[in-house]
């Protein structure tokens, strides 16, 4: 029974060692400054050994508790009507996916039947962790940290340690552009001990606001940020880093505002979550750097009158993934791109008295991609049981720990080591082909 | 390399520029005229100026506003009354008490978000900066965040519990925060009852408040959190349970007796790490950045540091008084080497230029935006500042941030013009004999760079100063002071 905002993470902290290259004061995007300035034919990084191609993760944050019940409907199941007399998905309407099984989508997911139809989505029924924690922010964090005792998350996300694992593992070398989230604030998961994300809400606003003010400020901004280290400062010094990062925010800043200016080939529906991934695949297609993107979609906390709310949710959802991928498709980078959808939990299996439901456990969790293993029914695992006498105080048990999918995209997609990232060698689940 | 030595710099060689560093360190940082009003007083009476801060008024200062009541435990009848719910009635009660604790919940965010507000704002107004400063010290090593406590009143509590021991006694701290709301809630001592420990604060105890990583084994955490049993809260406050305390024999650290919460305190206090890893925290705060582990010259400077404090009985005063006078402290590698927090870089900016009153929510959402909002450190483990508070994101916020301040234009506002800054700055030069592009440069640079900036950079500043039509106006100097806190100088201090 507790409810909190909309999660707005507060990230941070990091032990701040630099992203600097191998010569300290030549900042990484000067190395590349032939392709920074001019569109790249090929992949602008090199490709790392044993990766094929340039391969980037997209993860999409469905803030609020996304209610996996109503979103994989197991229609064919008696407790699922029973416990939602008022928000219960008619059978007649719901996408059927597994008629064995009794299971099929949300009627707004068209979009996603039809990925899963052409093999490019999974979803993965069940997923949580033990002893689950019904608080949005608790939820978030331990999803956020992959750490489910919040004890040795300590302000370090799984993506940042991932990156910065890439980043020991290419001695050093990693861009200030790898990890690129949308939003206010920087979600805990990139954060990195030593790799730091890019946030902005708004590329537009990712820059010096005091410019507009009057064009002889903007140039004396820029040349005195565009320095880079001057005067006989001692590149190892706090001032050197300073100044490369500044350096590397101007170049970062010019590049990412020139790449999501430019219209996409394919049309985006309405919508922020499209509008966020339409931002992506222009940065995708103007060959940044980067290695993981993070957008997110809100008002998945349905505690009242969910079933108009949470169809728009689900709608939007659907179709800005599918446009996302049109749009990857044409530019040819389809092939390059995963996507991972979670939430912080599910939603009691019992809808509550005002139509909508409560905080909850375990829940579907999507991938999207060419690589993304193809099941026939498009699901993976099984739901978990519905009746009242196994569930956990009114919600379900899991059956899939959320580390082993980690665990999967970071062995078989990101090719890291799983243990460097998560702290302890999680099986991965056979969810992506290898 | 530095200079290790905490002996005091010679009284005569405190000058302008020391006081200014004096001033940005165990303060914020300050107008030219506050700088030099420091200068005047000489380096003893300077530091007993910011450090016996007791004698100055602060009657002026806003209050916190609050309610004390807004989050509420259920009572017993009510309680009673929903049984286990399985009745009409107790249904359609639990329906109406689910509906209010929501609306509650929200009222209770919006009064965090007010006190966060107050308390961003008393830092830029108070005339005491470094009870504010140690203030914040104490919120990012006793860290507990709202997000978990989930009680605004008890977070202002702690804020309260934080400065009236700020400049006081350490082990007195320690024993205030055994028995704070607001800690007890975050780190789950509720739970902590004999029989069924609960070892989370027992940890912390020792690993994030006195002694630090590898002083002590798993053993005395379950010993300790055995002492700890039954510290708790009820509604609004401490209460000691006595039921669930656990009584019996324990050994902690090598100490044999029939422990409770401040008796284990007491054996904290009582080993040689924790005057080390306090002084660590005090070094980290005032002095420099520590990256994974303190350097050698970082070394020496804090150990005799720890040896000041446990000579003084944890007393903080003597500590922070022979840091601030000392040779090392005024070393030339240690003035202008340390990242700006965001609460530096925000308080610093609104008080160095005495900028006028912005939305003190915009300001909220800029501190949140770059890493620190108040009342929400990421974890037990606070903040880990340093280089980690600058990358290419934060930075472009850090600009903006300080262009709002003076100028009142939000990043995105494209209708913003010059009438609605609000804001006069030749004040700042009104001491000045000379208004030269040059010597306006040179006050402006020195007040908000030090004399770490490079002197290609103020030629710069100077060329483009010259440059203005009109010469040294209102319009000329805000631009100067935009560009001069948008230098990459200028997020290190």
């Amino acid at each position: 029974m507790t409810d909190k905002p909309a999660f707005t993470r507060r990230e941070f902290i990091g032990n701040g060692a630099m992203i600097v290259s191998t010569m300290a004061t030549v900042p990484l995007f000067l190395e590349r400054s032939a392709w920074a300035l001019t569109p790249a034919t090929g992949s602008a990084v090199k490709d790392r050994p044993g990766v094929p191609g340039e391969r980037i993760l997209v993860v999409v944050q469905m803030t609020g508790g996304n209610d996996g019940i109503n979103t994989v409907v197991p229609f064919g199941w008696r407790e699922y009507y029973k416990a939602r007399p008022g928000i219960g998905i008619a059978e007649k309407d719901v996408l059927k996916l597994d008629s064995n099984a009794g299971l099929g989508l949300n009627p707004e997911m068209g979009d996603l039947k039809a990925m899963m139809d052409a093999g490019l989505a999974l979803g993965v029924l069940g997923v949580g962790y033990p002893n689950p924690n019904r608080s949005h922010f608790s939820s978030m964090d331990i999803w956020h940290t992959a750490d489910p005792t919040g004890r040795s998350g300590k302000g370090f996300g799984w993506i940042g340690r991932t990156l910065d694992e890439m980043r020991s593992q290419s001695k050093g070398k990693i861009d200030a552009t790898a990890c690129v989230c949308v939003g206010n604030e920087s979600p805990l998961a990139a954060n990195g001990r030593q790799v730091k994300p890019v946030t902005f809400q708004d590329a537009n606003l990712f820059r010096w606001s005091g410019g507009d003010l009057h064009a002889s400020l903007a140039k004396e901004y820029e040349a005195i940020n565009r320095a880079g280290v001057v005067g006989d400062v001692d590149p190892n010094s706090p001032m050197a880093f300073v100044m490369r990062t500044a350096l590397d925010a101007q170049i970062a800043s010019q590049k990412i505002r020139a790449a999501v200016n430019k219209e996409p080939v394919t049309k985006f529906g309405e919508g922020k979550l499209a509008s966020q991934l339409r931002m992506v695949a222009a940065m995708i297609r103007a060959e940044l750097p980067t290695r993981v993107y993070y957008v997110s979609l809100g008002g998945f906390d349905t505690h009242a009158g969910q079933p108009n709310t949470h169809a728009r949710n689900l709608r939007e959802f659907s179709s800005a993934i599918r446009s996302f991928y049109a749009e990857l498709k044409a530019i040819g980078a389809q092939s390059r791109v995963l996507t991972l959808a979670f939430s912080e939990f599910g939603r009691r299996v019992e809808q509550n008295a005002s139509n909508g439901t409560d905080h909850g456990t375990a829940g579907p969790l999507f991938l999207f991609g060419e690589k993304v293993r193809a099941t026939k029914t498009g699901l993976l695992g099984e739901q978990p049981s519905l009746a009242a006498d196994r569930l956990d105080q009114g919600d379900l048990i899991y059956n899939t720990d959320f580390r082993s999918i980690y665990a999967a995209v970071l062995q078989d997609w990101m090719k890291v080591d799983v243990k460097e990232v998560l702290g302890a060698p999680f099986r991965a689940a056979s969810v992506i082909k290898t | 390399m530095a200079t290790t030595s905490l002996k005091p710099i010679p009284a005569a060689s405190f000058d302008e520029n020391k006081a200014r560093h004096l001033l940005s360190r165990a303060g914020f940082g300050g107008p030219p005229r506050q700088v030099a009003f420091l200068a005047g007083l000489g380096l003893k009476k300077a530091v007993d100026f910011l450090v016996d801060y007791e004698s100055i008024d602060i009657s002026a200062l806003p209050k916190p506003q609050y309610d004390s009541e807004i989050v509420r435990p259920l009572r017993g009848d009510v309680m009673k009354m929903l049984g286990d719910g399985k009745s009409g009635d107790a249904k359609a009660i639990r329906e109406k008490l689910r509906m209010e604790f929501l609306q509650r919940q929200a009222e209770d965010r919006l009064q965090m978000a007010g006190i966060e507000q107050w308390w961003l704002t008393r830092m830029i107004a108070t005339p005491r900066p470094l009870e504010e400063k140690l203030v914040l010290l104490w919120h990012g090593h006793f860290a507990s965040n709202n997000r978990t406590v989930d009680d605004s009143f008890l977070m202002l509590q702690q804020n309260v519990l934080f400065r009236k021991h700020a400049n006081g006694n350490f082990g007195e701290l320690v024993m205030g925060v055994i028995r704070d709301p607001a800690i007890l809630k975050f780190l789950n001592n509720n739970s902590n009852r004999k029989g069924h420990p609960n070892e989370n604060l027992a940890r912390e105890l020792m690993e994030l408040f006195t002694l630090g990583v590898g002083a002590y084994g798993e053993n005395d955490i379950k010993q300790g959190a055995r002492a700890l049993t039954g510290y708790g809260v009820e509604d609004n406050d401490f209460a000691f349970h006595r039921n669930a305390h656990d009584e019996g024999q324990k050994e902690i650290l090598g100490r044999k007796g029939l422990f409770d919460g401040e008796d284990f305190v007491r054996i904290l206090l009582g080993r040689p790490q924790c005057p080390l890893f306090i002084s660590y925290k005090l070094y980290r705060h005032f002095v420099g950045d520590i990256d994974e582990k303190p350097t050698d010259t970082q070394e020496a400077v804090i150990r005799a540091m720890a040896k000041v404090l446990s000579d003084n009985r944890y007393e903080l005063k003597p500590v922070l008084k022979t840091l601030f006078m000392s040779e090392h402290f005024y070393d030339p590698q240690i003035v202008g080497g340390m990242v700006k927090s965001p609460a530096q870089l925000l308080v610093g900016t609104a008080r160095m230029l005495n900028t006028p009153a912005r939305n003190s929510g915009t300001l909220a959402a800029a501190m949140s935006m770059m890493g620190q909002q108040l009342f929400e450190p990421p974890s037990v483990a606070g903040w880990d500042g340093g280089r980690g508070w600058i990358n290419t994101s934060t930075l472009f916020v850090r600009q903006n941030m300080a262009t709002y301040l003076i100028t009142g234009k939000v990043p995105g506002d494209q209708n913003w013009s010059q009438d609605t800054v609000g804001y006069d700055p030749l004040f700042l030069l009104a001491d000045l004999a000379d208004r030269s592009p040059g010597s306006t440069v040179n006050l402006l640079s020195n007040l908000l760079l030090g004399e770490h900036a490079a002197a290609g950079r103020r030629e710069e500043l100077t060329k483009y100063l010259a440059a203005r039509r009109g010469g040294i106006t209102q319009g000329s100097v805000l631009a100067m002071l935009m560009l001069v806190t948008a230098m990459p100088e200028y997020q290190l201090c």
